[in-house]
């Protein structure tokens, strides 16, 4: 009796949260699958029916289609290059060096400042300006004698994107480290030990033994960096606001719903973004939900 | 990058060998401190020493200027986002400790369906549901204040909560709740009384996580709020986007939009890479 009373309670503690999650999220992504729908472009609200036209006319829109390249250069960059620094990183420090945890907490601590911040700062290491108002990287580098790296970072024509990818990297390639450490962490001595009574040089016992154990590592890694790519937007606000050279579908969104009141279209931006995200994460969920239930 | 300086292979070498590993070691500390040496010497540089072309010289007084004039900017959206950022983080930890609690020991049918419902809304891009959010906010009279600010981060942050609540209370032993059923304890009081009183570390890790990711974030400020409501992020990319405001303010200015949650970082850091891993449920 007293159980089924729990159980009763049990649902009612947790339907509060149910209830707000199912309305502000799936609530509201099924709204805006119906915005996108629509013709709604103005201030007031229309909800007259227009098919699939804004998904259609978004695959012929020059920004849009300028948006998707940038995202694609944004994604191999960022991931890539926090693969990378992650990887050499965690291997560095699982030498069992003196002032590993120092090292450790240094190479993280980008990850509890806001996009903002990195973002307004990066702005000025990454100034383009020359002579008087040469400042940042290119000003070291000019005092430096390394003139030759003096370059036009987030102004470059056409991979400009590379530049807001390396400001990226430095918020992110610490977090992609501690994912690698702990799975280096996971990996019992005895693997190694066995392959060094057989023999084998250490650089042998990382390519054949330890980076294939670490493939799952990576695998998590590029999901989770890869998703945070696709919502890149911060960022390149703070870095550079909003010029077309350096858009991204979440940017347009924005502008083209708050600045230029195109609902119907900026909802259209909005599912898409979501649909290329879940395409990443559902079957990330269901491998990671699975593996847990059976331990 | 200096990634260049690892391709030899890496070994377990002889002790003095492995030491050269402190070389790159150091380097990518070098990299990964710029920012942080640029806000912190330019704000501690009297006007007269701000120059662009010396932007990288140490401060050859230590003057606080830049802060005070960046304070007197900024200190209204500081106070925004603290009055913000703290009932988020609070009823977030409470709500996410009760559906940990219930979805890991007290499971009802669905319960196991429900939960990757309600975690997939911590990955979704919430360019998504902006729209709707909006209108909502708007619908509800909650629109360009703070109310809705934090209403929205409570929301959105009952996936990130649920998950590290559920995994913890998943790792305690089951004897815990059985016991104290078998003493006639119900629900509320095996919760109240068992695991609450053992809840706190998780309490750390998720107050310190909704505090960070509240604090920092600036896609919900900057579509729910209005100017006199705006939290500093909004406030700070503000002043950066600005021709009036100098170099070295905005410097001074983001190095205070950073101390809070630095300061968390640095005292609890242990908690919050807690937090960070749950994020890619590797907790």
């Amino acid at each position: 009796m007293s159980k089924n009373k729990d159980t009763v309670l049990s649902i009612a503690l947790v339907t509060p949260s149910i209830v707000a999650v199912g309305i502000f999220i799936y609530g509201f992504i099924a709204w805006s699958v119906r915005v996108s729908l629509s013709n709604w472009k103005g201030l007031l609200p229309d909800y007259s029916w227009a098919g699939l036209k804004n998904y259609i006319n978004l695959f012929s829109d020059p920004r849009f289609l300028v948006d998707v390249r940038n995202t694609v250069v944004f994604t191999v960059i960022f991931v890539l290059g926090c693969l990378a620094v992650g990887l050499a990183l965690a291997i560095m420090l699982d030498q069992n060096l003196k002032g590993e945890a120092f090292f450790r907490s240094l190479f993280l601590f980008p990850m509890a400042i806001s996009f903002i911040v990195t973002g307004v700062v990066w702005r000025w290491l990454m100034n383009p300006a020359a002579g008087d108002r040469m400042s940042g990287f290119n000003l070291l580098f000019s005092n430096l004698g390394l003139d030759f790296l003096v370059n036009s970072w987030h102004l470059t024509p056409r991979w400009g994107m590379a530049a807001i990818a390396l400001a990226a990297i430095w918020q992110m390639s610490g977090y992609t480290m501690a994912l690698y450490l702990g799975g280096l962490r996971a990996i019992p001595d005895e693997i190694r030990e066995a392959a060094r009574v057989d023999g084998a040089s250490e650089f042998r016992i990382y390519t054949n033994i330890i980076f294939p154990l670490l493939r799952p590592v990576t695998l998590s890694a590029m999901i989770i960096l890869g998703h945070i790519s696709l919502k890149v937007f911060d960022l390149i606000i703070a870095i550079a606001g909003k010029q077309l050279p350096l858009d991204v579908p979440a940017i347009y969104m924005w502008q083209t719903t708050f600045d230029g009141y195109f609902f119907s279209r900026g909802a259209a931006i909005g599912i898409l973004l979501l649909l290329s995200v879940a395409v990443l994460i559902i079957p990330y969920l269901y491998y990671t939900l699975r593996s847990e239930a059976e331990i | 990058m200096s990634t260049t300086a690892l391709s030899k292979p890496l070994r377990r070498l002889p002790f003095q060998w492995r030491h050269l590993l402190y070389l790159p070691l150091i380097l990518m500390s070098i990299f990964y401190l710029i920012p942080l040496y640029l806000m912190l010497t330019t704000g501690l540089k009297g006007f007269e020493e701000i120059n662009l072309q010396t932007m990288w010289n140490l401060p050859k007084s230590i003057r606080f200027d830049n802060f005070i004039a960046a304070f007197q900017t900024l200190a209204p959206y500081m106070w925004n986002s603290f009055s913000m950022v703290i009932p988020a983080a609070i009823i977030s930890s409470f709500l996410g400790s009760i559906n940990g609690f219930v979805l890991a020991k007290w499971k009802f049918r669905g319960a196991d369906l429900i939960f990757p419902l309600i975690l997939f809304g911590m990955f979704i891009p919430y360019q998504s549901i902006l729209i709707p959010l909006v209108e909502f906010m708007k619908t509800i009279n909650m629109y360009g204040g703070l109310p809705g600010l934090v209403l929205a981060h409570v929301i959105y942050g009952i996936p990130i909560t649920t998950l590290t609540f559920r995994n913890y209370y998943a790792s305690l032993p089951k004897e815990l709740v059985e016991a104290s059923r078998m003493d006639g304890a119900g629900l509320l009081g095996t919760y109240w009384y068992i695991l609450l009183p053992l809840s706190w570390p998780s309490f750390v890790v998720v107050l310190i996580w909704q505090f960070t990711s509240a604090w920092n974030d600036f896609l919900f400020a900057v579509v729910l709020t209005n100017p006199q409501a705006w939290p500093i992020t909004v406030a700070l990319n503000n002043m950066a986007g600005s021709q009036i405001i100098a170099w070295n303010i905005q410097m001074a200015g983001s190095f205070l939009a950073a101390v809070p949650t630095l300061l968390v970082y640095i005292f609890l850091g242990r908690y919050f890479l807690r937090g960070l891993m749950a994020g890619s449920l590797k907790g």
